[in-house]
């Protein structure tokens, strides 16, 4: 299956040679309860360029969502383990306190977040809620953070933005509350993006069009986006780089067009055998048998083993690392060592 | 698609007129406009609060002024327009100034429960675990008793009189609006809004100031509309069974209960501060439900 990557043509992204933005590196993350330990993300390493979009892809569970959270530490202190390095431009997130957190969150750093309809709180006006974010962190009036809201919700193309700066969350559609999330998420020009699967909730013509207002708007502002997704057309649109997570781990990493289109891990080729798009109807769409490993069990070996189509002795003994299969491009197989 | 037609997907509507954007108030403002029961019994409260008031200055006898020989007589005897009562004091003024004691009775109780119990509540749903446990718990602890049953057994402990009524009748209503702000926080806390006001850079303190106090206060200022009446019914209860009030004082259920032993002769005497009792409770009820309506904005 040949994937239409870069739809959007995306110019060149700045050059990687320079000190990346994003940092991260062995980060795992454990939830800790009385009855068992969830190894949530085990070991995850990546890097990302100012300016450059990662979509990190995987099934429901696989650790995107946490790894993403990780990131601006949004999980709950008491119950969470982490460890491994993190840094974000200078801010070193890894060994940041709360307090130091909150001064990045919503300004270096911000997220959107998968539903509209929840993520914006529906007792205040669109305005006050962007205007709450510029004013906590430009530490300005009251006037200037409306100021600021009224040019944040043109800029992300909300129709009559004077109207609906006063309009409740309830007053207004999916596809404009998710553009007003945007807004919130944008109001401090933060250098990092987190996109945790904005468009899954979203009707697909909505989908289309904020896949589109993000590509304009990271362009545009020169961020650096995390796009958290299950969809890999979401994936071949925006993204410069792929990250496939299985089971906590990165297992394949590279540009959207070798992943998509020449997948080299099993668990990525069975993904994109199994997408529907331009299919016979009648045609039989392969499927990976089986379902992702219970986090709470250790487990020995490649974590794909038990749904894996290749499976070879060297595979159950031990985790396979990333390795490179072409320049950029790497798999953690047990084919490719 | 191409980056061009993006001009497209966000150009404006075709400009016409559209409806004005109202606040939140405004659109309960106008919900409550033609709902004209509510309206109705709205105004009958002020009527009654406005005479409460007013009762120094309208009442037209001293309320606890007996004249002997003018007892139980009935309304429109000479100058008392509603009779007189078992002392020969005005009905009237009496009922008057009783007023004033029922809303007291019924108001004051419950705004002291909604601060103790509105702040423990948002406090247990909000921290969740062991403070949760062991403030819902105690609360469960205190819900098991009947509220007439603990309201008498606080006040019969502590003693007579208004003050200690109404905080008899307090630490009845606070385990009710505790759990209802309990349940409400939960609901909240759980929301994506709270976790992206995090991400945005809040601190819990100012998370739930803003955004838990926010959506928890609409669900808690209703229902403790809906307890006033309750309040009104149990305080004048209290002082019925001699709990409440100190006697001279007037007050309607203290009214109703020594107007007792008159039914035989005046029977319209004793129906009086029943009859203000019933549609002031009514009143507040009516309205707390109308409005539960006129704010539910989700709807």
């Amino acid at each position: 299956m040949v994937y239409d990557t870069h739809a959007l043509a995306a110019p060149p992204s700045p050059a990687s040679t320079g000190t990346p933005l994003v940092e991260v590196r062995d980060l795992s993350v454990e939830f800790v309860s009385r009855e068992s330990t969830t190894r949530a993300v085990n070991g995850v390493s990546f890097s990302l360029a100012p300016g450059e979009v990662l979509c990190i892809i995987g099934e429901s569970g696989s650790g995107k969502s946490v790894t993403m959270r990780a990131l601006m530490k949004l999980h709950p202190a008491k119950h969470t383990r982490i460890s491994g390095y993190m840094r974000v431009a200078d801010h070193e997130v890894s060994a940041h306190s709360e307090r130091e957190m909150r001064d990045i969150r919503g300004s270096h750093i911000s997220m959107i977040f998968q539903e509209p309809m929840t993520s914006l709180d529906p007792v205040y006006r669109i305005g006050d809620q962007i205007a709450e974010t510029v004013v906590h962190h430009k530490k300005c009036s009251r006037a200037d953070g409306y100021a600021r809201a009224l040019e944040l919700l043109k800029l992300v193309g909300v129709p009559s933005p004077e109207r609906r700066l006063k309009a409740y969350p309830h007053e207004l559609s999916g596809g404009l509350r998710q553009r007003a999330m945007i807004a919130v998420a944008l109001s401090c020009s933060p250098t990092l993006l987190l996109a945790d699967e904005p468009t899954t909730a979203l009707d697909a013509t909505v989908q289309i069009q904020v896949l589109v207002l993000l590509r304009r708007l990271q362009q545009e502002l020169g961020m650096a986006v995390i796009f958290v997704t299950h969809d890999l057309s979401v994936a071949a649109q925006i993204a410069d780089k792929v990250a496939v997570m299985y089971a906590g781990r990165i297992v394949e990493y590279g540009s959207v067009a070798d992943v998509l289109q020449h997948p080299a891990h099993p668990y990525t080729q069975g993904m994109l055998a199994s997408t529907v798009s331009g299919h016979m109807r009648g045609q039989i769409i392969e499927a990976i048998p089986g379902s992702p490993p219970d986090m709470r069990v250790r487990i020995e070996g490649c974590s794909f083993v038990p749904r894996c189509k290749s499976v070879k002795p060297a595979c159950r003994r031990g985790t396979p690392a990333l390795v490179d299969v072409l320049q950029g491009h790497q798999a953690a197989c047990a084919n490719f060592v | 698609m191409s980056v061009a037609s993006l001009s497209d997907l966000s150009a404006a509507p075709p400009t016409e007129k559209l409806p004005p954007v109202r606040g939140y108030w405004a659109s309960v403002g106008n919900r409550l406009r033609y709902d004209y029961l509510t309206i109705f019994f709205l105004s009958v409260i002020a009527i009654i609060v406005v005479l409460a008031i007013l009762a120094p200055l309208i009442a037209p006898f001293d309320p606890t002024k007996s004249h002997m020989a003018y007892r139980l007589k009935p309304p429109g005897f000479r100058n008392f327009m509603l009779g007189t009562d078992e002392l020969g004091r005005d009905m009237l003024s009496r009922l008057l100034w009783g007023g004033r004691t029922s809303l007291l009775m019924g108001i004051f109780p419950v705004l002291l429960a909604t601060l103790v119990g509105g702040s423990l509540g948002v406090a247990a749903g909000f921290m969740g675990g062991r403070t949760n446990t062991f403030i819902m718990r105690t609360m469960d602890v205190v819900f098991a008793f009947p509220s007439v049953l603990l309201a008498v057994a606080i006040s019969g402990t502590l003693g007579g009189g208004a003050k200690n009524g109404m905080l008899a009748l307090t630490l009845v209503f606070i385990p009710s609006i505790c759990r209802v702000a309990e349940s409400a926080t939960t609901q909240v806390r759980g929301l994506d809004f709270v976790e992206a006001a995090r991400a945005s850079g809040g601190s819990t303190l100012s998370i739930v100031r803003t955004h838990i106090l926010g959506n928890v206060l609409g669900p808690v200022f209703i229902f403790a509309s809906s307890l006033i009446s309750v309040s009104i019914l149990l305080g004048s209860g209290l002082s019925f069974l001699g709990l409440g009030v100190e006697p001279p004082t007037p007050d309607w259920g203290l009214m109703l209960s020594t107007l007792r032993a008159g039914i035989y002769t005046q029977p319209l005497l004793c129906a009086l501060p029943g009859a203000a009792i019933f549609i002031t409770s009514l009143s507040f009820n009516l309205v707390s439900d109308g409005l539960r309506q006129a704010m539910d904005v989700k709807a």
